[in-house]
């Protein structure tokens, strides 16, 4: 992949402060799409846009922040990270605050947290470290360890209960181990038990509520009023958005509030109604430039943390795009996952933005090293 | 530090795992967005249809508009039932922060009684949240006034004006206009049944009787459409289309309001009927039953407490006695009855009876007096309808017998409908041996056939047959359906409707007519006529024919009453006549209940009526319509402006 016009004009600048300038600007793109998209979605409410403008802001100043960050850094507090992250998992486990059904918050007096947001960080660098100890491909002992290490925090997200995050949250470990070339063999043996653990979180772990949901994504037309509501209202905005789409503003879905939780989860379906395919091919292309631009910095990092903790990192945020447009057009269940910089939505995207930082500062990094 | 090293040994196999890796994680991703596109591209392009009809299913909707209701007029183009602007208070919970203290506030201001909170806080819960709810209907003027300079206080709550039925002249033509009321569920199913239902959709009321309900289906126009979008709470967001309402048809009636007018105020105090018609058209000029009600009462729902009071009491007002009262149509029968002998040869002009009081068969030791005890000597057909004689007709009637009575009085129109423009009339009963057979299984008497001939007995009739009856005769066979309406009212002219005509009557003489009216015109002017002191020294020449009927009461389930055993024994007085007897232009039928004698009761009350309709509203009519034609003449070229009321065509 050449390097735009926009890096190599500011690449003293961009280099010094550890920018990727590509990524940068499909980041900005997508964010741009996201304001508009939420201030069509959210009523034309302009509060609704500055807010997330200085959420944007927050975002990028982090990932800025954390691209500064050495390597080295980021290998030795990985261990710490995620004991600390598990800490909180038990401490939410036990004194969390109850929010919408779920006991997913800590208080911390001043401000309250979601700790199953620093594992989503926490996870893949814990994995990447243990992995990179030793060389790969890693030893079936390290995938064994690697999979413990996957599974005590993705159970007590899953308790709590927040079934999208801790989907996520495995897969970013689960991505770190596929990456660190563990054996097709044992992916396939992976697969099997999966498919045995499926019944056991249906009958032992699973509330009402996500049973309900899987029941709603097999047969939405169940249960048109109720819990298929989302889903056969989702559709039809898409569906009527057409080739070409309604137009910014025009979506009726949206506008007229038969969509519900537009400007968050939902909000690819009012992009799809008001912008219609042509749209989202443009949209699914950034998605992609990002991704693919992920898996290059993977590929070309330094050492095999970096390149596993990228390469999970870009998964990761896959999984994100791919969960959230799959369940909002019918294809997955409804899990509460956002379209990653263009949702509404705070502590997400800090996460993302964290993630991104981490990408730059392995992608900048190499290069400065290989000069 | 054995692992460092073996990291650098194998560090190109490493890069090379991870590269194979993340290319395959590239084709995954790939592969994954692929399926996703794929799914969209399904929705958007070979759904894209379905989907977008499902999406203006979701925000279009169609919301019926009421048409307004054709107004009532008079033949004078007086209005008699109009739509006025009704007032309610009504608030939108959504837009009350709080409902409690705005309910408290109100309370103080307009005294807002608990039976309505009660009422609002039910309604509420029937309704989404920003759709207004009434808390008090039907709000006076001043209210709507101290309200309205209140109306800062009460963000949320607003006077909302719909139109509804008002009858100005109240109790005066109840019984002829009827009223509109809300649609039940009983009219809903019959709307159904018809059709008509989606016709209804948005309207409030429907015509529940009198020419309200008869010409329900012209007075209510057809519904409009209103297309709108609407979120998803149902709330309208913009009008996308209108397809108005066509008003239902302004209609005028044959009635003239004055004459109306007069006819309530000599009934006052009594209960019976009046009935005036226009010979010439059949055309029902007053219709008026006593004792009435005021038929807006029902516009806006009666209290239970009234209604029962309407219903129970003893003097019925919800009857319509001109249409639905049955009278033993008693003398006034008689002028048919020598008719339909002269017809049959039974009698002829030269036919005298010697009446010595009573009339006595045979072998019956039954005798059959007449209403005079003495008797009134010599008899022949006109004498027997000046003064009335019974003797004469009950000999009649056994010459004629039952059967030919029934039948010739049928044509007349007795026993059977009108087809007077309203539901609520009765057939009554027009006695025949069958008859007797289907309701009591007995046999027809000979003695039945007497009583028959003086219109008493198994017979009765309604004041609109006995009024149709008499514009039979005075139109000499002419057989004009009496009618309320009159025309339409179409861009301020009127636009008649056909007179409805059944065949003439066709008699084998002629002359029999004039031998009949004859004796009418005796009545009410020759000396021993049965009217002539109630007629004396009118400025016009009518004729008649007075009745007197003995009675039981009108055919009602009223129960029997000790008390009211004396005033319900009484006779009814009863009278028809028209006038000028030369050029006929008015009838009419005069019933009065339990008054006595119908020359000294229902005559005089007939006299003052007609001598008000020749001697004050003709005159003023002509008055009126000579001045606006010179009027016209003299500003010809200029436009004018018309008087309130509309000149009749």
């Amino acid at each position: 992949m050449k390097k735009t016009n926009f890096t190599t004009n500011k690449q003293s600048f961009l280099e010094r402060i550890h920018i990727d300038g590509f990524l940068l600007l499909s980041l900005l793109c997508l964010m741009f799409i996201g304001l508009l998209t939420i201030y069509s979605s959210g009523g034309q409410d302009w509060d609704l846009v500055q807010r997330q403008l200085l959420r944007l802001g927050v975002g990028i100043t982090i990932m800025i922040g954390l691209a500064q960050l050495p390597i080295l850094v980021y290998q030795r507090v990985s261990i710490y990270f995620y004991i600390v992250g598990i800490l909180m998992l038990l401490g939410v486990l036990f004194f969390g605050v109850v929010g919408k059904g779920a006991q997913r918050w800590l208080d911390l007096g001043v401000l309250r947290f979601q700790p199953s947001e620093i594992m989503k960080l926490a996870m893949p660098m814990m994995i990447a470290w243990f992995i990179s100890r030793n060389s790969i491909p890693a030893s079936v002992r390290d995938i064994f360890v690697g999979f413990v290490l996957v599974f005590i925090p993705t159970i007590l997200i899953a308790k709590q209960p927040d079934l999208g995050t801790s989907l996520l949250v495995s897969a970013s470990g689960i991505f770190v181990l596929f990456l660190s070339g563990m054996r097709w063999r044992i992916i396939s043996l992976i697969g099997l038990l999966g498919g045995l653990f499926a019944p056991i979180m249906w009958f032992f772990l699973m509330k009402d509520y996500q049973k309900q949901r899987v029941i709603t994504f097999l047969d939405p037309e169940s249960d048109p009023l109720g819990s298929g509501y989302h889903i056969i209202q989702s559709k039809i905005a898409i569906g009527s958005g057409g080739v070409d789409g309604k137009g910014w503003l025009q979506g009726t879905q949206s506008q007229l509030e038969f969509l519900p939780e537009r400007h968050t989860d939902f909000i690819f379906s009012v992009y799809s109604e008001e912008f219609g395919l042509i749209g989202i091919i443009g949209l699914l292309v950034m998605y992609m430039c990002i991704i693919m631009r992920g898996l290059y910095i993977a590929n070309r990092a330094q050492n095999n943390f970096s390149k596993l903790l990228a390469g999970s990192i870009t998964l990761t945020f896959f999984v994100y795009v791919f969960v959230n447009m799959g369940m909002v057009s019918g294809l997955l269940p409804v899990v509460g996952v956002p379209l990653p910089l263009i949702s509404y939505g705070g502590t997400s995207m800090v996460t993302l933005m964290a993630g991104f930082g981490i990408l730059m500062a392995i992608s900048t990094q190499k290069r400065l090293l290989s000069r | 530090m054995a692992k460092a090293r073996q990291t650098i040994r194998d560090h190109s196999a490493e890069a090379n795992l991870f590269a194979r890796r993340a290319f395959f994680s590239a084709i995954f991703v790939f592969g994954l967005m692929s399926l996703l596109l794929i799914n969209l591209y399904d929705l958007q392009v070979n759904k894209h249809l379905e989907y977008q009809t499902q999406s203006n299913g979701n925000r279009i909707k169609v919301l019926p508009v009421a048409p307004n209701r054709g107004l009532i007029y008079d033949r004078n183009g007086v209005i008699l039932a109009e739509n006025k602007p009704v007032f309610s208070l009504e608030i939108i919970p959504e837009e009350v922060d709080n409902l409690e203290q705005t309910l408290a506030q109100l309370t103080e201001l307009m005294a807002i009684t608990p039976d309505e909170i009660a009422r609002f806080e039910k309604d509420k819960l029937r309704q989404r949240r920003f759709k207004p709810v009434s808390i008090r209907r039907q709000l006076t003027h001043e209210e709507v006034a101290l309200f309205s300079a209140n109306q800062h206080r009460f963000p949320g709550i607003d006077i909302k004006a719909r139109l509804s039925r008002y009858y100005p002249f109240k109790d005066t033509l109840t019984h002829m206009l009827g009223y509109v009321s809300r649609i039940n569920k009983r009219d809903l199913a019959k709307l159904k049944d018809q059709g008509q239902e989606a016709n209804y959709a948005a309207t409030h009321d429907i015509g529940k009787q009198g020419v309200e309900k008869f010409h329900e289906s012209k007075l209510h126009g057809r519904v409009g459409y209103q297309q709108v979008e609407v979120n998803n709470k149902g709330r309208i967001i913009r009008v996308l289309d209108f397809e108005p309402p066509v008003p239902g048809k302004d209609i005028v009636l044959n009635i003239d309001i004055k004459l109306q007018q007069k006819a309530q105020q000599e009934m006052a105090g009594r209960r019976g009927s009046v009935i005036i018609t226009d010979v010439k058209t059949g055309g029902v000029l007053a219709l008026y039953s006593s004792p009435s009600y005021d038929p807006n009462l029902f516009v806006h729902g009666i209290s239970q407490t009234e209604y029962s009071k309407l219903l129970n009491s003893r003097y019925s007002p919800l009857l319509n006695r001109a249409t639905q009262g049955l009278y033993p149509p008693a003398s006034l029968i008689k002028p048919h009855l020598a008719l339909i002998g002269l017809e049959e040869g039974v009698i002829t002009t030269e036919t005298e009876i010697q009446d010595r009081g009573f009339f006595k068969l045979r072998n019956v030791a039954h005798i059959w007096r007449d209403w005079k005890r003495q008797g009134h000597g010599t008899v022949d057909v006109t004498k027997a309808i000046e003064v009335s004689c019974d003797t004469f007709y009950y000999e009649l009637a056994y010459k004629l017998g039952i059967d030919t009575i029934h039948e010739r009085m049928g044509e007349f129109g007795f026993g059977n409908f009108t087809g007077l423009d309203l539901y609520e009339e009765s057939r009554a009963i027009l006695p025949s041996r069958g008859w007797k057979r289907a309701t009591f299984n007995e046999s027809w008497y000979i003695g039945d056939t007497i009583s028959v001939g003086i219109g008493q007995g198994y017979w009765n009739a309604t004041p609109i047959q006995i009024a149709n009856s008499l514009n039979i005769l005075v139109n000499r066979g002419k057989r004009f359906t009496p009618t309320l309406l009159k025309g339409y009212l179409i861009d301020g002219s009127v636009e008649n409707v056909a007179i409805e005509q059944k065949p003439p009557l066709v008699i084998n003489n002629e002359e029999n007519w004039d031998i009949v009216l004859d004796a009418l015109y005796g009545t009410v002017n020759r000396e021993n006529g049965t009217a002539r002191t109630a007629f004396r020294k009118t400025s016009y020449v009518s004729a008649g024919k007075t009745g007197t009927a003995q009675l039981f009461t009108v055919a009602q389930d009223e129960e029997y009453d000790e008390e009211n055993v004396h005033e319900y024994l009484r006779d009814n007085a009863m009278y028809i006549g028209y006038a000028p007897f030369d050029n006929p232009q008015i009838s009419m039928a005069v019933a009065i209940e339990n008054a006595g004698g119908g020359s000294s009761h229902a005559a005089p009350l007939a006299r003052n009526v007609m001598d008000y309709y020749f001697d004050e509203l003709r005159p003023a009519r002509e008055m009126a319509l000579a001045q606006k034609n010179a009027a016209k003449i003299k500003v010809i070229g200029i436009s004018s402006t018309p008087s309130s009321h509309q000149s009749s065509p």
